[in-house]
């Protein structure tokens, strides 16, 4: 049960709680002295730690092309019971160096956008006191975020799980006085707290079954004995892999659990860039990949993820043709895309659905900067001009257009975040999702017809947005007046937009560099053949889509925010069930809140203000009336006690006469 | 004369004790009410004791005498207490220590 002691051969290797308590340091620092310092150090010191982080990552990477098989760091013994053993160590091995650079990478590029963005932002919202507590949040994300990908137990795992949910409801709800009436932020950040602690129960159930079976929650000897146990016990085996399915759909935002990720675009946006695009939401797909080796051996549970993924990503790229919201359409983007991943990683295309992750996390945090960008600069069109006073929401498209002039720099890493995304070759989305596709077409013909469909859609949402947003004319006069965003904005929207182009090649098909480099940590990595049929349907759709979007939008654009979206003439009805997200929530609301409401009434109501307050009123009842009863006794008068003690005398002693 | 006579005499003492204790407002008839009681008791110890032809009897009472000397004493002394505090010893106007 205990921890191979293993020597750490690399000295690189030794930096790795680096990746945990540089962002610690960033905090402590921002916390104890950060109030006497002015915004800029505030949020250089957050960008700094986090960078640090970037830094021991890329070290760590150093290490292991020279020791591939990495390494386990240990910290200290963290729980010790009998036999049973758990370990504060840190996992280095080319999975989970992949996922610290994305985090800490992408992590330090949205700080960095961060202090532009929140500057503005704070003064917008009305409290420039809270800029410093933005900071503090988002490096406990990223610590958190560290210690679950450089987990080498389940626990230690589950611990970050945790830890970044908490920042997400703690970020999400950051305005928390904000939003519809007051508490939409709140109602949004609970609402995710809510979903994903269904889903955590599923994880939580899903280790304590592997702790009852394995007896030890280290990586390492539950993969080494699962094929056992999938002879002995295949039935323990599945349910397993099924209950942490759930924990993956809460915190990976898939059907059914994926109600959450849209309402968490109440955050500010750098927050839906990092947390709820980019890294936070993937740890279900890094999860299925570390468990690979539970997963090959039980081929329901894979045919369930992959079909979970599929169908997500299906419906959440449905229900992203009807929002108005920019913000909206990409937060249905994210779950559909991270219904590709998952889909990938639960047919055994664990590499590919990596190699989505990272390309994803680059195209998708770019987009939600960008939107961000957007914002900001619709806000300052809005104060600028005439009309300050009437409300308008910034944040709708139907009030944009005509952007491409007025914001060329956000446009143009817009544009190729767009493209990314919507699979245009030879950027960075084509090729990752072509992977996953050439993967579907050999395991899951049913699943791969989803996913390219998926792909229509998605190429068909975002040039639905591209034209909205920047193509046209302006449908308002914060449209007409926005400018351009400062660099500090900017640049880090460049260097992601780079990203965005060249994301491709890590894992470019004849190199396969992410490949070679994963196989030394995933168990069963398949070589997926590039298929030049697959990649021509995969670009297909994708010019398709944005073709159908021109059509639609680009030749007649939009005139004015009142008119009926093109596609609602087309399709009409349908068009309304899109626009209301199939009346999911609505649907959920009628089965599971209120049902839920109503017990938690009864119960309120007939358990415990009748049953238990009853049983504790009426012994406090009883007890008072005895005393009220008895006290008649205590009349203050001597003469009446004495009479008293005479009765007693009299009746004591006649009773030890007459027995 | 029969030890029931000595009995009967303690008795009818201890009951008239007993009533002026019951029944009076006034501190000091009660008091003396208490003293017959002891004394109905005192009575009723040395009749036995001469009945019974042992000293036993005679020693208690000398006992009997000493705590109640002390116990008229702290009385006397409380009844002094209360009169300086409420001006009056009536029995029945301490009644404020009731339920």
């Amino acid at each position: 049960m205990h921890m191979e002691v293993m020597t750490v051969t690399e000295p690189l290797f030794r930096l790795a709680p680096g990746v945990v308590f540089l962002p610690v340091v960033g905090i402590l620092l921002n916390l104890l002295l950060g109030e006497r310092w002015n915004e800029k150090v505030v949020g250089w010191i957050a960008s700094l730690a986090t960078v640090g982080a970037f830094g021991v990552a890329v070290a760590l990477a150093v290490g292991l092309t020279r020791h591939p098989e990495g390494a386990v760091v240990p910290l200290l013994t963290w729980i010790r019971i009998g036999d049973f053993q758990v370990d504060w160590a840190f996992r280095v091995d080319t999975l989970s160096v992949v996922m610290m650079l994305v985090v800490a990478g992408v992590g330090a590029l949205i700080h960095i956008y961060s202090i532009g963005y929140m500057h503005e932002d704070v003064r917008h919202q009305g409290d420039p006191r809270r800029f410093r507590r933005f900071f503090i949040f988002l490096n406990l994300f990223i610590a958190a975020m560290m210690i679950l990908v450089s987990a080498n137990n389940f626990l230690m795992l589950f611990v970050g799980w945790e830890g970044v949910g908490l920042c997400s409801y703690l970020l999400i709800g950051f305005w928390f006085e904000k939003g519809a009436g007051g508490i939409g932020n709140a109602l949004a950040a609970k609402k995710a707290f809510v979903v994903n602690r269904i889903g955590d129960f599923g994880l939580l159930i899903a280790l304590f079954l592997i702790f009852a079976n394995f007896g030890t929650l280290d990586f390492e000897a539950v993969f080494r004995q699962a094929p056992q146990l999938a002879q002995v016990a295949p039935g323990i085996l599945t349910a397993i892999t099924l209950f942490m399915l759930l924990g993956v759909t809460g915190k990976s935002a898939q059907i059914p659990l994926y109600v959450w990720l849209p309402d968490a675009m109440a955050g500010p946006t750098p927050v839906s860039a990092l947390i709820h695009a980019a890294t936070m939401v993937t740890a279900g797909v890094y999860l299925v990949a570390r468990s690979q080796a539970l997963y090959v051996e039980v081929p329901l549970a894979q045919s369930t993820v992959t079909w979970v993924g599929g169908l997500t990503a299906l419906l959440a790229a449905t229900i992203a043709l009807g929002q108005y919201d920019i913000k909206r359409v990409l937060a249905y983007s994210t779950i559909s895309q991270l219904g590709f991943m998952v889909a990938a990683v639960g047919m055994g295309a664990a590499v590919a659905g990596m190699f989505h992750l990272v390309t994803h996390a680059f195209f998708k945090a770019l987009l939600f900067l960008s939107a961000g960008s957007v914002i900001l600069g619709m806000e300052r069109g809005h104060e600028a001009g005439h009309h300050h006073q009437v409300e308008i929401d910034v944040q709708d498209m139907r009030f944009m257009g005509g952007l491409r002039q007025r914001m060329p720099v956000t446009f143009w890493v817009y544009l190729i975040g767009a493209l990314a995304l919507a699979g245009v070759a030879p950027l960075a989305g084509f090729f990752s999702k072509d992977e996953i596709l050439a993967a579907a077409s050999a395991k899951f013909p049913a699943v791969f017809g989803l996913l390219l469909f998926s792909a229509l859609l998605t190429a068909l949402y975002m040039g639905r947005q591209l034209a909205l947003v920047f193509f046209g004319a302006p449908r308002s006069e914060a449209a007409e007046k926005a400018t351009e965003s400062a660099p500090i904005v900017t640049v880090p929207l460049i260097i992601l937009a780079v990203l965005s182009v060249l994301g491709g090649l890590i894992n470019f098909p004849g190199s396969y560099v992410l490949e070679h480099w994963l196989e030394h940590t995933l168990h069963t990595v398949e070589a997926v053949p590039f298929q030049i049929s697959i990649a021509a349907s995969s670009l297909a759709v994708a010019l398709v889509g944005l073709g159908l979007a021109w059509w639609l939008y680009g030749r007649r654009p939009l005139p004015s925010p009142r008119e009926t979206d093109p596609l609602g003439r087309v399709l009409d009805g349908v068009y309304h069930a899109l626009e209301r997200k199939w009346w999911v929530d609505e649907v959920y609301h009628a089965l599971v809140v209120r049902p839920y409401h109503g017990l938690a009434h009864a119960l309120a109501q007939v358990v415990d203000l009748g049953l238990i307050d009853g049983i504790v009123n009426g012994v406090g009842h009883v007890a008072r009336q005895t005393a009220l009863w008895w006290r008649q006794w205590q009349n203050g008068y001597v003469r009446s006690y004495a009479l008293s003690i005479v009765v007693g005398v009299v009746l004591i002693v006649a009773y030890l006469l007459l027995r | 004369m029969p030890l029931v006579y000595y009995l009967g005499l303690s008795a009818f003492m201890f009951t008239i004790g007993i009533l002026a204790v019951v029944l009076r407002r006034n501190p000091l008839v009660v008091f003396m009410g208490l003293e017959l009681m002891f004394n109905a008791a005192n009575l009723a110890f040395v009749a036995f004791a001469a009945f019974h032809k042992v000293l036993d009897g005679e020693i208690f009472v000398f006992f009997v005498i000493t705590t109640a000397a002390a116990e008229v004493a702290i009385g006397l002394a409380l009844i002094v207490a209360i009169f300086r505090a409420k001006h009056s010893i009536d029995l029945d106007q301490m009644s404020q220590l009731k339920g």
